[in-house]
């Protein structure tokens, strides 16, 4: 990424690269994260700018390091996918019971539409289910305005605070001016004993329960009265409420609309809600997903009128939310359909889908590139959950099927996705082992090839691409206890491939299979990056 | 308040549609205007079809181009023609690959920076502005032949 003016304080951005130029000017301590579309390229920009950033293995691992960060006074930001938050949610909902000393920025980058996703859930709900303060950006410079913000409210309220971002916030690029010293220099880090706000024994968490409602109440005093929510006045016949990217539609669609643009949606501002409701003769709420608030405004008894349930599917656009205010519920045009991404030619992957093909197997998939073994001409996907999904499925079909089908089935991971969540179901497989015995093939090609590239653990480099600690998946399985290991390349060993997958479904026992070749497109800067480490040794 | 100027980029994932639009969106910001630009990237790595909306003015708002109202629709690949035909308004011009005489391309990759050229002759700016913007965004050993291919375009 350029730094696009000489000045160096206006710049034209996407929402996370200005996400991580505010981290890097409010001086966050560490960012981490686990990539996923569309919020990847917030920490690759934040270690570019010289901050310090590292991918974990997981979501729920990145949260429960950035926690640690700010229980130690230091200021951290997480990043994830929206579904990254349902990993993460264990500790997400605990810590908010928890008071930290610096500041805890939760990033949830929401995928409405599912351009790169397998669901299109509304993390907002999250927020609420939780009961983490949450804001939202419409464009970069807001993405910039709000990771500050965030991080001065957390440690004000001594709460993680999330900042939901959605694809179009993240990805688009629009002008950014940069102001330092908008928020106080960071504390020092040091240890504070605090058990009773961050031991959670029930005797601790009760009380603390009582203290988060009650600081939910102040943050809404405050939000009602100077949080980052515009009232823009014009016409007194319509009004509407929005908030994130829809706000840019709304302004583009009904540009005589009187409007509330909410900055911060948890806690809502429920009486200035009411008040501008009341101040208009129809009052429209245009929000992306769920009918979130929606439902807050009709709750507390504020007459608004929604969208029509089809326009909750996909993202909004000015089109849409000019067919919402005309309340038009009539069929949409369909887009003409495009080229359907296919994995490269030469790509590994398509030698191991050719083979479960030819061998009638019944695949338990994973997420990554691979899933595209799905489409034609392979069509050799039987299931697609979440990360890690493809062991505990294949081993539950493996269960239930009659004997006959139980012996085609494999589960099909590739290498960061084994990593994030597929080690606890090689566990699994050990310790329940179906009467068949089980195959689990791991397509390993080196790199988080889904998102762009990125390292991870099994890779044996840093996020910068340095050497670190290497987690080496045979030796894994072999101290697991799996009996049938074994480690092979499926371009130039694609006959070894076919015999070794063949003879271990019919074994019942428990085979791993270690299909490596590094990603065509990754290849190059790998030899690069292991010839400057070795160089460095 | 006059209406931002509305331009689609489309072709396939690696034909440098993305990168199209990043020269072009910031050439805009450096003449001084509001811009924004947006494209949905992830699964579009995967040689699939990719489009990328760049819009610039006194003041814009969505950074995503509606249906029918592109002004200019640059197609990097003739197959996406119709794919993002109805992006363009009525009076939209297209720019298409058949403008360009690939034979005359030192660097046949650097097609999408032709087409800016053709681009160029219908907006504001001048070439120096083109120039600038197209050194920043890419590197160094591939000045010369983007030059080379955007002269090409503007010149025709």
């Amino acid at each position: 990424m350029e730094d696009h003016c000489k000045d160096n304080t206006k710049a034209l951005l996407s929402g996370d690269e200005a996400v991580a130029w505010a981290a890097l000017d409010a001086g966050v301590c560490l960012g981490t994260g686990y990539p996923g579309t569309p919020s990847t390229e917030i920490l690759e920009t934040f270690a570019h700018l010289g901050g310090r950033a590292q991918w974990a293995p997981n979501e729920k691992v990145a949260f429960e390091v950035a926690l640690g960060v700010a229980y130690a006074g230091a200021r951290s930001i997480v990043t994830m996918k929206h579904v990254g938050l349902n990993v993460a949610a264990d500790p997400f909902f605990t810590a908010a019971l928890t008071k930290v000393d610096g500041a805890l920025v939760v990033i949830s980058a929401d995928d409405p539409g599912m351009a790169s996703s397998q669901n299109e859930q509304d993390n907002r709900r999250y927020a609420q289910a939780a009961g983490v303060p949450m804001l939202e950006p419409s464009d970069s410079q807001e993405a910039y305005e709000f990771t500050l913000l965030a991080i001065e409210l957390s440690e004000r309220w001594q709460a993680p605070v999330m900042l939901r971002l959605t694809t179009r916030v993240c990805h688009a690029k629009t002008i950014v001016r940069r102001g330092r010293a908008a928020i106080p220099a960071p504390r020092q880090a040091h240890h504070r004993q605090d058990p009773r706000n961050r031991v959670m024994i029930p005797a601790h968490a009760r009380p603390a329960h009582h203290r988060l409602r009650a600081m939910l109440r102040d943050l809404t005093a405050w939000n009602e009265a100077e949080g980052p929510n515009q009232w823009i006045e014009g016409s007194m016949q319509l009004g509407i409420i929005t908030s994130g990217i829809s706000y840019q539609h709304v302004r583009e669609a009904a540009p005589e609309a009187s409007i509330l643009k909410l900055g911060m949606t948890y806690p809502l501002p429920i009486e200035k809600m009411r008040v501008f409701a009341q101040s208009v003769e129809k009052c429209v709420i245009v929000e992306e997903g769920d009918p979130w608030l929606v439902e807050a405004a009709r709750t507390a008894g504020i007459a608004v009128v929604g969208k029509h349930e089809m326009y909750r599917h996909g993202e909004l656009n000015p089109t849409r939310v000019r067919r919402i205010l005309q309340d038009d519920c009539s069929p949409e045009p369909k887009p003409v359909p495009g080229k359907p991404p296919a994995l490269c030619p030469g790509c590994p992957h398509r030698i191991a889908f050719k083979t479960l093909k030819e061998l009638n197997c019944i695949v338990s998939g994973d997420i990554g590139c691979y899933t595209l073994g799905v489409l034609p001409p392979f069509e050799a996907m039987d299931t697609m959950i979440d990360m890690g999904a493809s062991i505990g499925v294949g081993l539950g079909m493996r269960h239930a099927l009659p004997e006959a089908e139980a012996r085609r089935v494999v589960s099909v991971i590739g290498d960061s996705t084994f990593v994030h969540s597929g080690i606890t179901g090689l566990v699994e497989m050990v310790y329940n082992p179906p009467s068949t015995g089980h195959v689990v093939l791991i397509l390993d090609n080196g790199t988080t090839a889904m998102t762009g590239l990125q390292e991870h653990p099994g890779t044996g480099r840093s996020l910068d691409h340095a050497k670190t600690g290497k987690v080496i998946f045979e030796d894994l399985a072999r101290a697991l206890g799996i009996k049938n290991v074994f480690v092979l390349d499926p371009a130039t060993e694609t006959d070894r491939f076919q015999t070794l997958l063949k003879e271990s479904l019919n074994k019942s026992e428990l085979s791993l299979i270690v299909a490596r070749r590094n990603c065509l497109l990754a290849a190059g800067s790998i030899s690069e990056y292991e010839r400057c480490n070795e160089q460095a040794d | 308040m006059s209406r931002p100027t509305n331009i689609v980029i489309a072709g396939l994932g690696g034909q440098g549609v993305i990168k199209a639009s990043d020269i072009l969106a910031d050439m805009a910001f450096h003449a001084g205007l509001d811009v924004k630009k947006s494209e949905l990237h992830g699964m579009s790595q995967r040689g699939g079809s990719v489009s990328s909306d760049v819009r610039f003015g006194e003041k814009v708002f969505c950074p995503m181009v509606s249906v029918g109202e592109a002004d200019y629709l640059v197609v990097i690949d003739s197959t996406q023609v119709p794919v993002n035909a109805a992006m363009l308004a009525a009076d939209g011009v297209l720019i298409e690959p058949a403008q360009i005489d690939e034979s005359k391309l030192t660097n046949k990759k650097s097609i999408n920076v032709a087409l800016l050229g053709v681009l160029s002759r219908s907006l504001p700016f001048p070439a120096e502005a083109w120039h600038e913007a197209l050194k920043r965004n890419l590197p160094e050993k591939l000045h010369a032949a983007n030059l080379q291919s955007f002269a090409l375009g503007r010149e025709g």
